[in-house]
This record gives structure tokens, C-alpha cells and sequence, in this order.
């Protein structure tokens, strides 16, 4: 077995056994760290492999969020069952909101996608079709229930977040080595070649826009289950901040880089909490440091080697 | 009509601060190519040191209010520029040839950063300025009841947005400015010392930024830690409105945005306010994103 591969099963397995060791308080924050991985992984198909300032990912989260608290409290429905449906309004919502914007350009896609996350925010704050019960939120949305088990404590939802974390790593790790997973690599590197070769760049962004927010929009229902209130303040500019700075600084591009940015920026904080204010100033200083000596991130995808030996092989070839 | 026109002088008032801001972004854009997140923070930092000065000085007692005001918004906007620079030279040099995302992120590094300083130090409440120091009258005109605050608000901005006009086009420095603006490898070419023009461009930014942070302190009475970046946001609204990189467009355009927000907020919604900023924002750019004043600029393949 390869070093890399050894890695990540003891990773994994350490992941598995961890809660029986920790507390509730600390089991909560690997919760946080999960749900944020899978927002940043979901992100990290935008902003990593098809290289679109996307900065209000805060805004397809919220959607799938508001969705189930929204559909739970008012109808009853089971929090689980309304995960594909969150995903599919967070999904159709990016689809309306990308067709006519995703051909900008870097920093105006970024200040635009700015501006579309804080829209969002206003309209729940006021309360907009009078079904996001404003700045107060939604509250009362009932615990999940898996095989008969109602899931209420933080390590229950720890296994049921690991699940979720795994099957998107999976997914994401398939779609990577995908046709559509090449053709957006190919569009990051270089759009214009990329069209110039047959591949309808616009098309591909647009997809990966929808998918990307169709994932957070089911973490969303995750996080309304464990929350069980929701308010307009868990979406705001910052919170994509976050998603953007977790993808950048783990390595944009890699799934592995992603979900270790997830623990740093999510987990550190927690660690040093004993600092109080300071530990968000020391982590602004760890971000300008980071990008000085580490601008591709801590982890970055290792770069992509075609094999041209059959150019070489044959009659003629060779040296 | 009245209201109208009341609601016009609000929309100019804050519009002109919008249009100090506005400037910071777009003179760094034009030069760097980079939204300086961290700028709505300076904007901040200047309202806090006003106050700071303002209070612990006492000038406004001693060589009266209005005298006052000018010298501590100079020595404001001094600071500020300090600062402005000293980002620059830590934050922003040493990522001059990095991918622009680097940038970007550092930029945002920086803005939580000073976000923090500046609620480490003056904690996480809402700070009141002292509201008897400019009149609080009002100038009758054509029947409407005009606060002289406001007038004094918008001709200082205006003041100021005159003096950059004047440095950016007549001296030589402002010509260095124009000229790393449009290419900065041919600028270097010419002899202009690019590291020079920057940091000219980040300490005239920030100064304006912190004049502007002062003047909103002012004008409100109510500073708070985390207010630069709204303002900051609407400022960068304002500067893509005009055309960003174009400095009578981020003028324009943040008078423009101010008028826009006082009459939306009149007209339409109050609580909307700040989304039909972010609605102007998003329609620019999807049907005019260079601007009311900006050329299109050819894409580099």
C-alpha cells in the first residue's frame, strides 16, 4: 500500500473512534467541522476545479436550510426525507441566480456573488413571504430519526454528519476523475483553449455552480436538524468567508487540502478559545502569513501529469 | 416635493462619503487590480481614532469646533495613511506576483484583523460621538429645512474629491499614478518607480477612507466595530457604478448610490435599504459591468 493510502485509513479510523474519547462540547465542534467540510467540499467544485470566485456560498446553504426548517415546522414532513428537495431549491435557486452572471470575469463574479448572499440575508431578515419568521428565525424543527433512532445527541449527529462527509468525499472523488470533472480542470487552467477545444465552457460553470449548491443546500438540512433553530445570522458575508477561506488555505482543488482547511479554521479557534478576542486576530495574521508562504494552500493538488509515452513507443519513436 | 428634495440632501450627504471610500477601492484597483477588503476597516479606524482625538485632545474646546474638526480630521487622515501603507508593504507586496486569489485572501486576513484590533481595543458596543460640536440647525431653502450638517458634509467631501482631482491630474506624481494605473511595465519603463506610486495610492486611500469614517461618526453619532464593512461594500458598489479604476466614476457613483439608497429607502423600503444597493450592484454588472464612466477594457488571452 502506498504511504497516502495508509494515511487516510488511519485518518478515517481515527475519525470513527474518536467521540468515545471526547466530551460533548468538543464532539459538537467536529460536528461543525464536518458540516463546514462538506460546505467547503461542495464549494471546492465552484471555486477549485472550475476556478469561479464564488464568494455567497451562504446563500445556497441558507436556501436548503430555510427549505427544511421551513417545510419540518410547517408540514411536519421528516427532516431527512426534505435533504434531496433542500438541495434541489438551493440548486434551482444558483441556477436562476448564475445563468446571468457566471460569464464575468474573477473579481466581479466574487463582488457579485457578495452581493447575491447579503440579498438573501435581508430577505430573511424581512421576513420576505412572511415564512422566514425574520430576524428571530425559525425555531422548533424536530430531530431526525434514522432506522427508528431519533438523533438528538452530539454524538449521534457525529455519525450521522461522518456518513454525510463520507458519501460526499466519495461523490466528489469520483466526479474528480470524471469526464465532467477533466472538462472543468481543463476550463480552470484555461477557458478560452478549453472552448477553443470543443468544451462549452459556460455550460460546464453553469453545472458546477447548480451541483455545488444543490451539496450545500443538503448540508443545510443537516444543519437545521442539529440546530433546530435557524436565524438569518448563520448566513451571513462572513459565513462564506469562511467556506472561501477554508478551500483556498486547505488547497484549492484538493479534497484532502479542503476537509484539512476545515479542521484548521474551524477546530483552531475552538482550540485557543481561552484567548478570547485575540485568537481572531492572531487567525486574520495567520491568513495574510499563509498566502506569503503557502499561496496555494497547505495541501495542493498534486499537479496533473498526462502520459505521452505512447508518442514515443512504436515505429520511429524513441530516441 | 419637500420630502423629495430633503431626501435628495440626505443622498448627497452620505453619497459623498460613499464617494470617499469609493475612491480607496477604485485607486487601488486601478493600480493593483485588487479589492482591498480591508479598506471598509481604515474607514473604521478612522472613525474610532476621530473619536478617540476628539476626546482625549480637547482642541475643539480650545481653538473651537470647527477649526477643531479640520485639524484632528488632518491628523486622522495622516494616521489612517500610516496604516494604509503599512498594510500595503506587510500584506499586499510580498503577494504582488502571487495568483489573484492569494491576494484576495490576504486582503481578507486583513480585514478581520483589524476588525478584532479594533474591538480588542474599544470593545464591541456602539460608541457615541459628541453631538453638540457642529451646528445642529437647519438652513430654510425653496421651503425645504436643510441641516447644516449636511452641507458641511457634502462640501467637505466635495473639497476633498477637488484636491485628488487636482493632485491626480496636475502634478507629477498624480501623472506617475495615471500612468502605473494604465500599464505598469511600460510605467517602469519610463522611469516611474511603480513601489513608490502604490504606496502614494495606499496612504491618499486610507486617508480619504478615515476623513470618511470621521465624517459618518459626525453625521450619525453612532460608531461600531464592525461598520466598515457595509460601508465598505456600498462604497465598492459605488466605485463599479462609476467604472472601477475611473476616479470621477467612483465620484459619480458613490453621489449617485447615496441618492439611489436615500430614494429607495424612501419610496420603496426602508428595511430593503441596503439590499436595493446590492440590486444596483448586480444589474450593473450583468448590463453594464465597466460602468457609467468606465471603457471596456479588452480581455488578455
Amino acid at each position: 500500500m502506498k504511504p497516502a493510502t495508509i494515511i487516510n485509513i488511519l485518518v478515517v479510523a481515527a475519525l470513527l473512534v474518536a467521540p468515545y474519547w471526547l466530551n460533548a462540547y468538543w464532539v459538537d465542534v467536529l460536528n461543525s467541522i464536518g458540516i463546514y467540510a462538506v460546505l467547503a467540499l461542495s464549494l471546492n467544485i465552484i471555486l477549485g476545479y472550475a476556478g469561479l470566485f464564488h464568494m455567497g456560498h451562504a446563500a445556497f446553504f441558507a436556501m436548503g436550510t430555510y427549505t427544511t426548517a421551513i417545510l419540518n415546522t410547517q408540514f411536519g414532513i421528516p427532516v431527512l426525507w426534505l435533504m434531496p428537495l433542500s438541495g434541489m431549491v438551493a440548486g434551482f435557486f444558483a441556477l436562476l441566480v448564475a445563468r446571468p452572471i457566471i460569464h464575468l470575469r474573477g473579481d466581479y463574479l466574487l463582488i457579485v456573488t457578495i452581493g447575491i448572499v447579503e440579498i438573501v440575508r435581508i430577505a430573511l431578515v424581512n421576513n420576505v413571504f412572511g415564512i422566514t419568521g425574520g430576524s428571530n428565525g425559525i425555531f422548533g424543527i424536530s430531530r431526525p430519526v434514522l432506522f427508528g433512532h431519533v438523533i438528538r445527541t452530539p454524538h449521534d449527529f457525529y455519525y450521522l454528519i461522518f456518513a454525510f462527509a463520507a458519501i460526499t468525499v466519495f461523490f466528489f472523488l469520483r466526479l474528480e476523475n470524471s469526464r465532467f470533472g477533466r472538462a472543468l480542470n481543463y476550463i480552470r487552467e484555461d477557458d478560452v483553449a478549453a472552448e477553443g477545444s470543443g468544451i462549452d465552457a459556460a455550460h460546464y460553470k453553469l453545472v458546477a455552480f447548480v451541483l455545488g449548491a444543490f451539496w450545500a443546500g443538503m448540508a443545510g438540512t443537516i444543519f437545521a436538524a442539529k440546530m433546530t433553530i435557524v436565524s438569518p445570522q448563520s448566513f451571513t458575508f462572513w459565513e462564506s468567508v469562511v467556506m472561501f477561506t477554508i478551500v483556498i488555505l486547505g488547497g484549492s482543488g484538493n479534497i484532502r487540502g479542503v476537509i484539512l482547511g476545515a479542521f484548521l479554521i474551524v477546530g483552531l479557534p475552538e482550540v485557543f478559545r481561552e484567548f478570547a478576542g485575540a485568537r481572531m486576530l492572531i487567525f486574520g495574521a495567520a491568513m495574510i502569513l499563509m498566502m506569503i508562504f503557502r499561496p496555494k494552500g497547505i495541501l495542493p493538488p498534486p499537479p496533473r501529469t498526462f502520459n505521452l509515452d505512447f508518442l514515443s513507443s512504436g515505429r520511429g519513436g524513441g530516441k | 416635493m419637500q420630502l423629495f428634495l430633503e431626501q435628495l440632501t440626505n443622498g448627497l450627504a452620505v453619497g459623498g462619503i460613499y464617494a470617499l471610500i469609493a475612491l480607496g477601492y477604485t485607486m487601488v484597483y486601478g493600480v493593483l487590480k485588487l479589492i482591498n477588503f480591508a479598506h471598509g476597516d481604515l474607514f473604521t479606524i478612522g472613525a474610532f481614532l476621530g473619536l478617540t482625538l476628539l476626546l482625549s485632545l480637547g482642541l475643539t474646546d480650545h481653538i473651537g469646533p470647527v477649526a477643531g474638526i479640520i485639524v484632528l480630521a488632518l491628523m486622522v487622515m495622516g494616521l489612517v495613511a500610516v496604516i494604509g501603507a503599512l498594510l500595503e508593504r506587510t500584506a499586499y507586496r510580498p503577494l504582488r506576483t502571487s495568483p489573484r486569489l492569494s491576494a484576495v485572501v490576504s486582503a481578507l486576513g486583513a480585514s478581520i484583523f483589524f476588525q478584532n484590533a479594533i474591538m480588542l481595543i474599544y470593545g464591541a458596543r456602539f460608541r457615541v460621538y459628541p453631538h453638540d460640536l457642529l451646528p445642529t440647525t437647519s438652513i430654510s431653502l425653496f421651503g425645504v429645512d436643510i441641516p447644516v450638517m449636511r452641507i458641511v458634509l457634502f462640501a467637505a467631501s466635495l473639497v476633498m474629491m477637488a484636491g485628488l482631482y487636482y493632485f491626480v491630474q496636475r502634478t507629477k506624481t498624480g501623472t506617475a499614478i495615471r500612468a502605473a494605473a494604465i500599464d505598469q511595465g511600460a510605467a517602469k519603463l519610463m522611469g516611474i518607480d511603480v513601489n513608490r506610486v502604490i504606496m502614494y495610492v495606499f496612504l491618499i486611500g486610507p486617508a480619504l477612507g478615515g476623513a470618511a469614517g470621521m465624517m459618518v461618526g459626525l453625521y450619525y453619532g453612532q460608531i461600531n466595530f464592525t461598520m466598515g464593512w457595509v460601508y465598505g461594500l456600498k462604497a465598492f458598489t459605488a466605485a463599479i457604478l462609476g467604472g472601477i479604476g475611473n476616479i470621477p466614476g467612483a465620484m459619480l457613483g458613490g453621489l449617485l448610490l447615496g441618492v439611489i439608497e436615500a430614494m429607495g429607502a424612501t419610496y420603496i423600503s426602508l428595511a430593503w435599504k441596503d439590499a436595493i444597493s446590492f440590486m444596483v450592484l448586480i444589474l450593473i454588472l450583468i448590463f453594464r459591468p465597466t460602468g457609467i464612466l468606465g471603457e471596456r477594457v479588452a480581455d488578455k488571452v
